[in-house]
């Protein structure tokens, strides 16, 4: 699902943040991303939404090189990849409801089917109560919990998340983590950028450890 | 592992053509309304650039309007032009008699006028008010002379008349009174060219206005526009609001001038009809009418979707996430 072919990516102030990285993700997989922070775990996701273009090598979405993508196409590419942000990236000028179904208007979802999937969302995250709440009212666990509705409520094939537990206490971190692995348990891959190493171990998935742009570990979490 | 392949419930939504034509006219729909809702948010805001548009397009759209009623004016004066026909000053009756059998029979001419000097000398002294200086002159300095009215008054047709008449010996000069009304032609038609340039000036402002104010506006709503590419919208999809927002201001703008214009006619009207009266005339202002309004309402709609379509095109390919 995800193919990264030695995969090079330098800034233009001369900064490597990846170099030569080769990986793959099958379809339903779940894998963690670790490193510490500038190891090149937040490039790799930008590469993935096509935030960055890679200055060497191929990366491959769903078997699509997204090197031959023309920009008009982005947009449709960034549909299926779901994205959940570490700092929530919400909305404050409107609702839940509306954050939730900002995904769903712009893919030209009817309006009917939008509250519907909406709802269904909200409900997977335990937020149905609070649709009608601005985002700026809920605490960071729930705004959290808001991102991820709105990165699924499009049921994309993939999920990404950087650092989604970051700012969490662990009670939480773990209600979260159990819905990534709800999401995985029905077929969508996904990929996490943490470093919450007890949750990663208590998990027992793949992890894969970046330092200084390179792949030191690839595996089950030791 | 928490791969589960047995379960493959998550498919990418898809959505049908028709739902998408749906989507897109729904999503214009609530463009246009949200936009407009948003200038409505801020009316004091929306006054102000909206006046700027309006005042730019008042200036030519009043100086356009009075030329057009200085051509309707002369217009009138236009219906009938006539020749006269300066004979010479020592031209015999019998001449004059003979000239004044032949000139009917020409092809253009519907009627003809015989002035003689002394009725001439009457009429100017009665009108010009030199009738003392007039009475002081020893002989009578006027011509006889003869007033045709063309039945063509295409200027070719009025042309071949003249030369025919300039031909006859008598005659000394045959004058068209056209020349006034084709004098100002030009000079209304210079006009037109100057408020025209004048125009085209003052739309590049409210071009820029407008340009200026979306601008803004896409800065300070940077953070949803970077969210909403984040999650897979089209350059269209975030344009979109933008553009109505444009295209608001400048119906607002043009709804503001057309009133501004309107309260101008009304407000000169009385003043020129008293003017039209002392010269028993009963010429009335024309005002922008329906037609006028919906042009410059339509017009300024343009000007400020291109206004806003420049800026979008300038500032939204700069947000890109990053």
């Amino acid at each position: 699902m995800i193919e990264f072919h030695k995969v090079s990516k330098r800034y233009p102030n001369g900064y490597e943040a990846l170099s030569g990285v080769t990986l793959e993700v099958s379809e339903g997989e779940m894998v963690f991303l670790t490193g510490h922070s500038g190891a090149g775990k937040s490039t790799l996701m930008k590469l993935i939404m096509l935030i960055e273009r890679p200055s060497q090598g191929e990366v491959l979405i769903g078997g699509r090189n997204l090197d031959r993508l023309r920009p008009a196409q982005i947009p449709y590419h960034r549909r299926q990849v779901g994205v959940v942000f570490q700092n929530h990236q919400l909305l404050c000028d409107r609702s839940v409801f509306d954050n939730v179904a900002l995904p769903l208007q712009i893919a030209g979802c009817p309006p009917r089917e939008i509250g519907r999937r909406v709802r269904a969302a909200l409900d997977k995250v335990g937020l149905l109560e609070l649709e009608r709440a601005n985002p700026i009212t809920l605490s960071g666990g729930e705004q959290q919990r808001v991102g991820i509705a709105r990165a699924v409520v499009n049921k994309p094939p993939v999920l990404l998340a950087d650092e989604p537990t970051g700012n969490l206490d662990p009670d939480l971190s773990a209600d979260i983590m159990r819905l990534f692995c709800e999401f995985n348990q029905v077929g969508v891959t996904v990929l996490i950028a943490s470093h919450d190493w007890s949750l990663i171990r208590s998990l027992g998935a793949r992890v894969i450890t970046l330092e200084q742009g390179q792949i030191i570990h690839d595996g089950v979490a030791a | 592992m928490s791969r589960d392949t047995g379960a493959r419930g998550a498919h990418q939504s898809r959505t049908g053509f028709a739902d998408l034509w749906h989507a897109w006219w729904r999503h214009h729909m609530d463009s246009a309304f949200d936009s407009f809702g948003r200038l409505a948010d801020a009316p004091l805001q929306t006054l102000m650039t909206s006046l700027v548009v309006a005042i730019a397009l008042v200036l030519p759209a009043a100086l356009l309007l009075a030329l057009a009623n200085v051509q309707r004016l002369g217009d009138r004066w236009d219906t009938d032009p006539k020749l006269t026909v300066y004979l010479h000053l020592q031209a015999q009756p019998a001449a004059i008699e003979n000239l004044r059998e032949r000139l009917p029979k020409l092809p253009n001419v519907v009627s003809l006028e015989y002035v003689s000097p002394d009725q001439a000398l009457r009429e100017f002294q009665a009108q010009s008010g030199f009738g003392e200086a007039l009475a002081g002159l020893d002989h009578n300095p006027l011509p006889p002379t003869l007033v045709i009215t063309p039945a063509d008054t295409a200027p070719d047709a009025l042309e071949k008349l003249r030369t025919e008449v300039a031909a006859e010996p008598i005659v000394q000069e045959v004058a068209l009174d056209m020349t006034w009304v084709r004098r100002l032609h030009a000079y209304m038609e210079l006009g037109r060219q100057l408020v025209l340039g004048l125009a085209g000036l003052l739309a590049l402002g409210v071009l820029l206005v407008i340009g200026n104010t979306i601008r803004l506006e896409i800065e300070s709503r940077r953070d949803e526009i970077v969210v909403t590419k984040l999650v897979g919208a089209t350059n269209g999809f975030v344009r979109r609001p933008f553009l109505y927002a444009g295209a608001w201001y400048g119906v607002v703008g043009g709804l503001l001038a057309c009133l501004l214009v309107s309260t101008g006619t009304a407000l000169l009207d009385q003043s020129v009809h008293r003017l039209a009266v002392s010269y028993q005339s009963d010429f009335r202002l024309q005002g922008l009418g329906l037609q006028g309004c919906s042009l410059l309402v339509l017009g300024c709609a343009g000007l400020g979707l291109l206004g806003a379509w420049v800026a979008v095109g300038r500032h939204l390919s700069a947000i890109e996430p990053r």
